[in-house]
C-alpha cells in the first residue's frame, strides 16, 4: 500500500462535482425547455412529490428564492437530493420528453435553485411559533433531519442527538465528494438549524444519554440512526493490513473535502484493489480507490447481475471508471506476509435455489478456488443493524428492520422510526428518507395534537371551491 | 431550380431578398459584402438631414431563452455625411449592375429639400427613391418620418413631389403605427408612387430593467419609444401587407408591394410573397445573424417553389389573397374538431388545462379507456386526454398547446346544418342579430347546442 502523487489539480478534476453547476443562460434555455405539464409524471415519480413543473418555470422566470422554496417545501433534503437522487430512475425516468426528445435535467435544474439560496444565505422558512411540544431524533442523517425539521416547521422542538462528529449522516459522511461536496450536506444541516432545530453531536444513545432518558424527557421520540459498521466477512486474514471497510475509506475523502483537497492524497491506497460487495456503497468505494491512484480495482460479488441491486446507470459508470467486477466470486480468504495483505483467495459461485426472500442462493463450485493478488480489501457488504439501540428502546424488529405501520409508528407509542433502520424494502435514497421525515413528522404532529402547518401559497395545487363538477367537463358555477 | 429573379416596377433583381433600410446598409463596405454572399439588392439606410446618435441604441424582446424575439432600436437615418453616401452608393451601384439598390430619403418636408435629394440619388445611378414615411422616433418629433406616414395628406403632397421629380421608380414606405394603414396606401397611389413598401417598425419599449428600473433602451437615465422589429413583430406586418393586398383601389393601380416585418427564414418569406410582396425586406435577422443567412433564405425559398412546382416567384405572389376575408363571410356551418393520437401522446396534459381552465371544457382524462376525475383519481393508470367530440366547439386551442407534431390535429367534419354567414344571417334573419331570444330560437330551429 502505498500513497500516489496526484498534483492538486488532479484531485480537483477527480473529486469535483461531475457536472459543473449550470451558468444562469444555461439554467434559462434547459428550464425553458419544460412543457410544464399538468398533472406532471415527474411530481407522481418523486418520493417527496416536489411540484417540479413550478420550480422549472420559476428558474425560467428568474424566481429562484421561489424555486428553492418550492423543492424546499416538498423536501427539505433538497439541497442534497438534487445531486445524488437516481434521476433517471425518478423524475427525469417520468419526463414526458423522454418519449421522443431528451428528458429535462430536473437535477441539475435543482441544484441550481438551491445552490442559489445557499449560497446567499436567503431566509427560505420562518420558524414556527413554539407549542411546547418536544421530540428527540435520534441521529442526524437526511431522514433524522428532515423529521426534525419538519416537525419545527409545525413549532415542536426537535433536538437530534448524532454520535458522529458532524450531522448529515451519509450526505456528510458518506456519499463521493464527486456527487456531492462535503459543504453540500454541512449547509444543509445548517439551514435545519435556522429552523429551531438543536444538534447535539458526539452523542451516542445508549453510551452518552440512555433511551430511557429520551422516552421521559420528550414527547416522542424518532428512531432515524441508520445502519452501523461494515459486518466481518468471517473469513481467515481480516485482521492484516490493508483489509479496510468502505465506509471509513470514504470517509476519509470526505473530511479530505471539507478540510483540505491535498488530504485525499494521504489516504492509503493499494495499487491492486479488491473491493468485496457491488452495492452502492461499494460502487463508490472502486470509484475512489480508483481516482486516488490505483492500478487495478476489482469489485468482487458473490451472486449474478441481476441479482445485483445497483442501478445500471451505476453499474456502466463504475465500469467506464476502469473498474473489473468479477460475478459470482466469493473471497475466502485474505493471504498475507508480514501481517500486510498479498492476495485473495477466491471461490467461484454458482447460483442455486431461490431463498427466503426469493434471490437466487449462490453456493461455491467444487474445486475452483484461485488466488486474485492484492494489497489492498476494501469490505463493502452492507451494514450491520443496529439490533441493540432496537432492543434498548424498545421497539420490535424483523429481519434488521424496525417495524412500523405506513404511519412509521413503531410498536411503541411513543417511538417512530425512519430512514435506513426501517427500510426492509426498495431502495434506501436520501429522497427516501426525506420523505419518511414528513411522514414522521406528520404523524407525531397528529398525535400531539399539533396543527399542520398551512401549505406555502403557490406550491399546491389549488382545489375546486366554487364550481362543481356534476358530470365531468361540465361545470356549472 | 426555381427562378428567383425578381422585377419590382422595373427594378431588377437576381432574387427577391433586399436588405431594409437599416444598420445593415449604412456603408459601401456592408452592402458590397452583402451582394458578395448573394443578397438581391439593399435599400440604403436613409439619407437626409443631419443627426446625431445616442448610446444605448437597441433593446432586445427575449423570450423562452431566445435573447433576440424582436429589437427595438432608437437609432436615427444615417447619420454619415450625405457626400459621402452618395459618393459610395454611385461605387456599390457601378460594382454590382445586376443588383438593387435602392436609396432610402427622408429631408424636411419642403418641395425644393425633396427635389434636391431626388437629384442627388438619380446621379448617383441607383435603381429607386424608397420614402421614408416610417421612422417612429427622433425624425418624426422633428416633422419627418413617422409625422408624415400618419397623416395620408401630408403623404400624399411629398410624394407628389418627389414623383414630379423622378424618372426612377419611388416607393413609398408605410408606417404601421396607424389605426387604419389603407389611407396611407391611398395616398401613395394617388400621388402615382411606383411601389408601396411595408412595415416600418412599430413603436415599442422594450422593458423595463428591475433593478435599476430604466427603460430599455436606456440613453443616460432615460428611455422613449422606439421602433420594434423582428420575428414577433411578423404577425403584425403580416396583417398590414394583407390589408393593402386585399384593397380594391391598391388592386387596381397595379402597383407592386416590398414586404417586410420579421423575415428570418425562407419560410416567412413565402407567407409574405402568399400574401402579395413582390420583393422582401431583411433587417433584423441580419442583425442578429449575419449576411450569411441569405443562402438559405434562397435555397430553402427555391426547394419550396419546385415542390409546390412553381417555376418562378410570380406564380405563387399574391396566391392567397383571394382568401382575405371578413368575419361577417365567414361559412358559420364550417365545422372542425379537434382529434387525440393516443399513440403519438405523451401525456402532458397541456390539452386538458388548456381546454379544461382556458377554452370549452371538452377534453376529459381518460384511465383504461373510462372518464375520471383527475382531482380523485386513485388508481395507477396514466390518465389519458380525449376529447368529447360531441361538444368540441373546434376552437383549436388545444392542438395548438400540444407540443407533438401531428398529435392533435382537426380534423373537418361535415356541417350539420345549410351553409350560412353572419352577413347573410344580417340580411336575411336581422332579428337574430341582435336579439338574445331570437338568437335562442333560431339556435333551437338549425340545432345549434351549445354546452
Amino acid at each position: 500500500m502505498e500513497q500516489h502523487e496526484l498534483s492538486l489539480a488532479q484531485l480537483q478534476d477527480s473529486f469535483s462535482e461531475t457536472y459543473p453547476r449550470y451558468t444562469k443562460n444555461e439554467a434559462t434555455v434547459e428550464a425553458d425547455r419544460c412543457l410544464y405539464c399538468f398533472d406532471a409524471p415527474c411530481i407522481k415519480a418523486c418520493p417527496t412529490s416536489i411540484d417540479v413543473p413550478t420550480f422549472i418555470r420559476q428558474i425560467a422566470n428568474d424566481n429562484l428564492l421561489g424555486a428553492a422554496t418550492t423543492i424546499l417545501e416538498s423536501n427539505l433534503m433538497g439541497h442534497s437530493c438534487g445531486r445524488v437522487c437516481p434521476v433517471d430512475e425518478l423524475c427525469v425516468g417520468a419526463c414526458v420528453l423522454g418519449k421522443e426528445h431528451r428528458p429535462i435535467a430536473i437535477g441539475r435544474l435543482q441544484r441550481y435553485a438551491t445552490d442559489h439560496v445557499f449560497d446567499n444565505d436567503l431566509p427560505v422558512f420562518e420558524p414556527a411559533p413554539a407549542t411546547g411540544k418536544s421530540v428527540a431524533v435520534i441521529g442526524a442523517g437526511p431522514a433524522g433531519l428532515s423529521a426534525a425539521g419538519e416537525l419545527a416547521k409545525r413549532g415542536v422542538k426537535a433536538t437530534v442527538f448524532e454520535r458522529q462528529d458532524l450531522a448529515g449522516g451519509l450526505s456528510t459522511y458518506g456519499i463521493v465528494v464527486f456527487r456531492e461536496p462535503t459543504r453540500v450536506a454541512l449547509e444543509e444541516v445548517e439551514f435545519v438549524k435556522r429552523l429551531g432545530v438543536e444538534v447535539h453531536t458526539g452523542v451516542e444513545v445508549g453510551r452518552d444519554i440512555t433511551p430511557a432518558q429520551l422516552l421521559n424527557d420528550y414527547d416522542a421520540v424518532v428512531l432515524a440512526a441508520g445502519t452501523g459498521r461494515v459486518p466481518d466477512l468471517g473469513i481467515p486474514g481480516e485482521d492484516l493490513g490493508g483489509v479496510v471497510e468502505a465506509l471509513p475509506f470514504i470517509a476519509a475523502t470526505k473530511m479530505a473535502d471539507k478540510d483540505d483537497l491535498t488530504d485525499l492524497a494521504r489516504i492509503p491506497v493499494g495499487n491492486e484493489v479488491i473491493v468485496v460487495g457491488a452495492g452502492n456503497t461499494a460502487i463508490d468505494a472502486a470509484t475512489i480507490a480508483k481516482r486516488l491512484g490505483a492500478e487495478r480495482v476489482t469489485m468482487l460479488y458473490r451472486r449474478g447481475r441481476d441479482e445485483m441491486t445497483a442501478y445500471d446507470f451505476e453499474v456502466d459508470f463504475v465500469r467506464s471508471e476502469g473498474v473489473d467486477i468479477r460475478l459470482l466470486t466469493q473471497p475466502v480468504e485474505f493471504i498475507g506476509e508480514g501481517g500486510k495483505l498479498t492476495a485473495v483467495r477466491c471461490v467461484r459461485m454458482r447460483l442455486g435455489e431461490p431463498d427466503a426472500g426469493g434471490r437466487r442462493r449462490p453456493e461455491p463450485v467444487p474445486g475452483s478456488e484461485f488466488v486474485l493478488p492484492a494489497d489492498q480489501v476494501i469490505k463493502a457488504i452492507g451494514q450491520e443493524k443496529l439490533i441493540q439501540l432496537y432492543d434498548a428502546i424498545g421497539v420490535e424488529h424483523t429481519g434488521g428492520y424496525v417495524t412500523t405501520d405506513p404511519e412509521l409508528r413503531t410498536s411503541n407509542p411513543k417511538v417512530f422510526g425512519a430512514g435506513d433502520c426501517v427500510r426492509a424494502s426498495g431502495h434506501a435514497l436520501t429522497v427516501t428518507a426525506a420523505e419518511d421525515g414528513k411522514i414522521v413528522a406528520r404523524a407525531i404532529a397528529n398525535q400531539l395534537g399539533v396543527a399542520e402547518p398551512a401549505p406555502a401559497p403557490g406550491t399546491t395545487r389549488g382545489r375546486f371551491l366554487h364550481t362543481t363538477v356534476n358530470e365531468f367537463g361540465r361545470i356549472h358555477g | 431550380m426555381a427562378d428567383l429573379t425578381t422585377d419590382f416596377a422595373g427594378i431588377k433583381s437576381p432574387n427577391p431578398f433586399w436588405l431594409a433600410s437599416a444598420p445593415p446598409t449604412n456603408s459601401a463596405y456592408q452592402i458590397n459584402k452583402a451582394f458578395e454572399y448573394g443578397w438581391g439588392g439593399a435599400v440604403w439606410k436613409t439619407i437626409g438631414d443631419p443627426v446625431l446618435n445616442v448610446c444605448n441604441r437597441y433593446g432586445a424582446f427575449e423570450y423562452a431563452g431566445n435573447r433576440l424575439v424582436a429589437i427595438n432600436n432608437v437609432e436615427l437615418i444615417s447619420d454619415r455625411p450625405i457626400e459621402v453616401n452618395l459618393r459610395e452608393i454611385r461605387e456599390v451601384k457601378k460594382l454590382w449592375p445586376d443588383r438593387a439598390v435602392i436609396v432610402s430619403a427622408m429631408v424636411s418636408s419642403n418641395e425644393a429639400a425633396w427635389k434636391q435629394v431626388v437629384q442627388q440619388i438619380e446621379d448617383t445611378g441607383a435603381d429607386g427613391i424608397e420614402l421614408n414615411y416610417g421612422c417612429p422616433h427622433g425624425m418624426s418629433e422633428r416633422g419627418m418620418g413617422a409625422a408624415v406616414g400618419q397623416v395620408p395628406e401630408y403623404c400624399e403632397m411629398i410624394t407628389n413631389w418627389v414623383t414630379a421629380a423622378a424618372s426612377i421608380p419611388v416607393i413609398v414606405k408605410l408606417t404601421p403605427n396607424v389605426t387604419n394603414i389603407v389611407p396611407p396606401a391611398h395616398a401613395a397611389i394617388n400621388a402615382r408612387a411606383n411601389g408601396i413598401s411595408l412595415i416600418n417598425t412599430i413603436n415599442s419599449i422594450a422593458g423595463v430593467d428591475l433593478d435599476s428600473f430604466e427603460l430599455r433602451p436606456n440613453v443616460g437615465g432615460k428611455g422613449s419609444h422606439g421602433g420594434y422589429a423582428g420575428p414577433a413583430a411578423r404577425p403584425i406586418a403580416l396583417h398590414l401587407l394583407s390589408q393593402v393586398a386585399a384593397d380594391p383601389k391598391y388592386q387596381s393601380a397595379g402597383i407592386p408591394i416590398s414586404g417586410m416585418g420579421g423575415i428570418e427564414t425562407w419560410r416567412d418569406a413565402a407567407e409574405f410573397l402568399l400574401l402579395g410582396a413582390t420583393s422582401l425586406q431583411v433587417c433584423t435577422a441580419v442583425m442578429h445573424y449575419g449576411f450569411r443567412i441569405i443562402h438559405e433564405l434562397c435555397d430553402g425559398l427555391s426547394n419550396w417553389l419546385d415542390e409546390k412546382g412553381a417555376a418562378s416567384i410570380n406564380e405563387v405572389v399574391g396566391a392567397s389573397v383571394s382568401r382575405i376575408g371578413n368575419f361577417g363571410d365567414f361559412d358559420l356551418s364550417f365545422r372542425s374538431v379537434a382529434v387525440i393520437d393516443e399513440e403519438k401522446c405523451i401525456q402532458c396534459n397541456l390539452c386538458y388545462v388548456a381546454c379544461d381552465e382556458g377554452a370549452h371544457q371538452c377534453i376529459d382524462f381518460t384511465a383504461d379507456g373510462l372518464r375520471v376525475d383527475p382531482e380523485t383519481y386513485t388508481g395507477s393508470a396514466t390518465l389519458q386526454p380525449k376529447v368529447r367530440e360531441e361538444d368540441c366547439v373546434g376552437c383549436d386551442l388545444c392542438s395548438l398547446v400540444c407540443p407533438v407534431d401531428a398529435c392533435i390535429v382537426m380534423e373537418e367534419r361535415p356541417p350539420l346544418r345549410p351553409s350560412v354567414t353572419w352577413n347573410e344571417l344580417t340580411r336575411t334573419r336581422p332579428e337574430v342579430t341582435t336579439d338574445w331570444d331570437a338568437m335562442i330560437a333560431y339556435r333551437k330551429e338549425v340545432g345549434i347546442e351549445i354546452h
